[in-house]
């Protein structure tokens, strides 16, 4: 309580906060340089579109729960919500739950790629208002509603498609998978349109605004006339809506969706946002970091990859990237508090 | 009576000699003494920021004084953390009890020290035992192996206590036990305390409220702007509430702050509130519920609400803004009836509240002070297509900063690194961002330091000269005279005086704050 003097002077140019703010960057670029010089191919144009390729999934939903995360949420159900809404879509696309891979059969007997896609998005929608109207009503926490949410949408994916998966889309609904623009895959440019969205949301609307307080102090947020409840139920029907939008891309990459898809993605997309500095208390954190920790799991991903480093062992090093990267975090944060 | 004689000839258990406390240019203590003895209740008494607290936070060890003594049973204590201090023989029992709600009271009493069975193992059975001797000390006759989560703050209180005898503590500090309790549980406690007194136990009983005080205690030391303002003795009876009065208000206090100058103030009635009740909240059994409160605010005038913790004060202006359920009543705003059910609507109405609780209920502590300032009127600072306006919201900003001289690094600066003082004031323009037509302030200057107080409090006597009706909530007396054009007292949830701020004294709202049920019954 003591140290509350004012600092009025400087208005915080140190290296401390620099650091804090472009941490994750530097470390990301970091990666990027040591990668290159293990396998100079590592920087290839070709390797980086793959990588960002594959990020774009995870990276999307990722957006999602930074609104989440940012009100002190979490939200546990992403993986499962992901499988189901991909089925929804294929069910919708295919008009059925027929799994014919025989692609001389498209669109013919299905809805096409635009109905496919409002299905998976109303319905990942629908799923995390239901989640919403749960913790804010029902007032169960939140890690409890995803975490039950987590083996019902999981459940209701296996129910519909029988355990199996749905495949063979026509080619209109793949190009969302495969297709590139230039040489940009359109995932990544998906991807990185809704990171756009998601930025100018955050940072420049009233409503980003209200996130931000209802994740900072819930209370002073009720107090001074935020609609707390809405704003929570909001943050998981984004949520929801990028599992769904994600889930479609996936699919249409894929040209199936599986019962199995997605399972421990919210770890990844978790983890995404925490290592781009979103605190898990709420209230502080980026849309641009959440870009930053994505790309940091993907680079980190495939240059072990490259690298011919196991699966198994990839799996150790991220995890304890994870717990550094926050620790490094917690560390600076100290500093400048000082 | 022969037990008060023994306890003034025996030599005392503790005794401060000369303690200063000073923290970054505020001196908080200064040259304080005070002696408790063994078999003794002595009350200490001072307004808020009289020193009470720090003077409580040295004797548990929570950290030591800049200067002076501190000789607890004849040697020099110097504890370097409550541990330290407990461990030594003094015990504190804070507002906010330290018992773990999920364990039951045995295990709380036993915590860290459960007595173990032949194996090695915690014998339950023993503990359970001993507890309910331990417990029987207090007056309590229940099972320790309730959760106690499930036992009312009395009961905690008692548990505390009981815990605390049990580690063979000399000292039982008491930080205002009566706060929560109801009258039958103050009185419980009361006679326990007695029977303590007579085990031979010192007890220091840190409290407000005065009639309590004088019935209980042996002696008083009370405090007064972080000096020691003096010394009473019982002297055959209790200790008389004017003699109480005097000390604690002096003449230093009044002086402080300016008296108001009588202000053309005939505005027409904004907030009328008429017979509001509030319901009992199983949640919180023992939280104050107000009991039907009358009350008329007029446009361009600030009304003091003065009333000790625990009068219903901040339970009346929650009520009002929609903050908590009312049972009953009526309030109307320039006429017309208004029922906001949540604080959303009352803002919409046109209605502000700067809540108590600074950290808790009104900043965004990581947040900057930008978004601070414009997060209750987010509707004026953006476009019809929801994004912010920031240019206008920086220039309003940056106009609240210059008339309210808020001190400031930048708009992005998390508000957490302002002083009390400057934090206040940004939650100030919050509302005046809104142009309210009501604005209710609870404890506008608790953590504020004293510049920055009349800073504040000219700050609201100006608002109040632009129309806006202010009801300023204060436990602070000279706060209250300071700035209120009207005083209403509160005690227990009612309206129990009002006087016109120009004819109000710290002694007549101090009488009409503490008197007790008997007497209002009689009114």
């Amino acid at each position: 309580m003591t140290s509350t003097t004012e600092r009025t002077q400087r208005g915080g140019i140190n290296v401390a906060r620099l650091l804090m703010s472009f941490g994750p960057l530097m470390f990301l670029a970091l990666l990027i340089v040591v990668f290159t010089v293990l396998k100079p191919s590592f920087i290839d144009p070709i390797n980086i579109f793959n990588i960002m390729r594959q990020i774009s999934i995870t990276g999307l939903i990722a957006l999602g729960m930074t609104f989440v995360i940012l009100t002190a949420g979490i939200d546990l159900s992403v993986g499962s919500l992901l499988a189901f809404c991909g089925m929804v879509a294929a069910v919708v696309a295919k008009g059925g739950t027929a799994n014919t891979l025989s692609l001389s059969t498209s669109g013919t007997q299905g809805f096409g790629w635009f109905a496919a896609l409002l299905a998976a998005v109303v319905v990942g929608a629908l799923a995390g208002g239901v989640q919403g109207f749960a913790i804010t009503r029902l007032k169960v926490p939140p890690f409890v509603v995803t975490l039950g949410g987590l083996t019902v949408f999981r459940g209701l994916t296996l129910t519909i498609s029988n355990g199996g998966p749905i495949s063979g889309f026509d080619a209109s609904m793949r190009w969302f998978g495969t297709g590139l623009i230039g040489p940009v895959p359109v995932p990544a440019i998906i991807f990185a349109a809704a990171a756009i969205l998601c930025h100018i949301v955050l940072r420049y609307t009233r409503y980003g605004r209200a996130v931000y307080a209802v994740g900072g102090n819930a209370e002073a947020a009720r107090l001074s006339g935020l609609r707390v409840d809405r704003i929570l139920i909001s943050v998981y029907v984004i949520v929801g809506f990028f599992a769904g939008l994600a889930a479609f891309v996936l699919s249409a990459r894929l040209n199936s969706s599986e019962a199995v898809a997605g399972i421990g993605y919210e770890l990844t997309v978790i983890s995404a946002v925490v290592i781009g500095g979103t605190s898990l208390f709420g209230g502080i954190g980026s849309v641009g970091g959440t870009v930053v920790g994505a790309a940091l799991i993907g680079v980190l991903q495939n240059g072990l990859q490259f690298n011919n480093v196991s699966s198994y062992t990839q799996s150790i090093v991220i995890g304890l990237i994870l717990i550094l990267a926050v620790a490094f975090d917690r560390w600076l944060k100290s500093r400048v508090r000082r | 009576m022969s037990v008060a004689e023994a306890a003034t000839s025996s030599p005392a258990l503790l005794a401060v000699e000369g303690v200063t406390k000073r923290f970054a240019g505020v001196t908080a203590l200064s040259d304080v003494s005070l002696e408790v003895r063994p078999g003794e209740i002595l009350g200490l008494l001072g307004e808020n920021g009289a020193g009470k607290s720090t003077l409580l936070k040295i004797l548990s060890g929570v950290m030591p004084p800049s200067s002076g003594r501190i000789v607890f049973d004849g040697v020099e204590f110097n504890p370097h953390n409550p541990q330290d201090a407990k461990r030594l023989g003094i015990v504190t029992i804070y507002q906010e009890l330290s018992l773990i709600p999920t364990l039951t009271v045995a295990e709380n009493i036993f915590i860290g020290r459960a007595p173990l069975g032949p194996l090695g193992l915690v014998s339950w059975r023993k503990m359970e035992e001993d507890s309910r001797g331990i417990i029987a000390r207090v007056g309590l006759d229940l099972d320790p192996a309730t959760p106690v989560s499930a036992l009312s703050v009395a009961e905690q209180q008692l548990v505390e206590i009981a815990r605390a005898l049990s580690l063979k503590s000399r000292l039982i500090i008491m930080d205002e036990p009566t706060s929560a309790l109801t009258e039958t549980e103050v009185q419980k406690l009361m006679s326990i305390m007695g029977r303590l007194r007579k085990d031979g136990v010192a007890i220091m009983f840190v409290t407000h409220r005065l009639e309590e005080a004088s019935a209980i205690c042996d002696r008083m030391t009370v405090l007064r702007d972080g000096r020691l303002a003096g010394h009473l003795d019982r002297d055959g009876g209790p200790i008389k509430l004017p003699k109480i009065i005097e000390k604690m208000v002096g003449r230093a206090a009044s002086e402080l702050y300016a008296r108001p100058t009588l202000r053309d103030v005939a505005g027409d009635v904004r907030l009328s509130v008429r017979g509001l009740r509030t319901v009992r909240d199983p949640q919180a059994p023992h939280a104050i519920v107000l009991e039907g409160v009358d009350l008329d605010l007029k446009a361009g005038e600030i009304l003091g609400v003065a009333g000790l913790v625990g009068s219903g004060r901040t339970e009346l202006a929650r009520a009002i803004f929609g903050a908590d359920r009312i049972a009953a009543g009526t309030i109307t705003l320039d006429g017309k009836p208004i029922a906001p059910e949540t604080p959303a609507d009352a803002i919409a109405l046109g209605i502000g509240l700067v809540p108590e609780d600074r950290k808790h209920q009104a900043i965004f502590a990581a947040l900057g002070i930008l978004t601070n300032f414009s997060i209750a009127a987010l509707g004026r600072y953006s476009n019809a297509a929801g994004f912010m306006a920031e240019r206008r919201e920086r220039e309003a900003l940056a106009s609240y900063r210059k008339t309210l001289s808020i001190r400031m690094a930048s708009p992005e600066q998390p508000i957490e690194g302002l002083s009390g003082g400057n934090q206040q004031k940004v939650i100030l323009a919050r509302w005046l961002a809104r142009d309210p037509k009501v604005l209710i302030v609870d404890e506008p200057t608790r953590g504020v330091d004293v510049g920055a107080k009349a800073e504040v409090h000219q700050i609201l006597v100006q608002l109040a000269a632009r129309g806006i009706a202010i009801m300023m909530i204060s436990s602070e007396l000279p706060e209250v005279l300071a700035v209120s054009d009207r005083i209403v007292t509160m005690r227990r949830g009612r309206i129990t005086g009002e006087m016109p701020g120009i004819e109000a004294t710290e002694e007549k709202l101090m009488e009409l704050m503490a008197l007790d049920q008997t007497q209002e019954a009689t009114q």
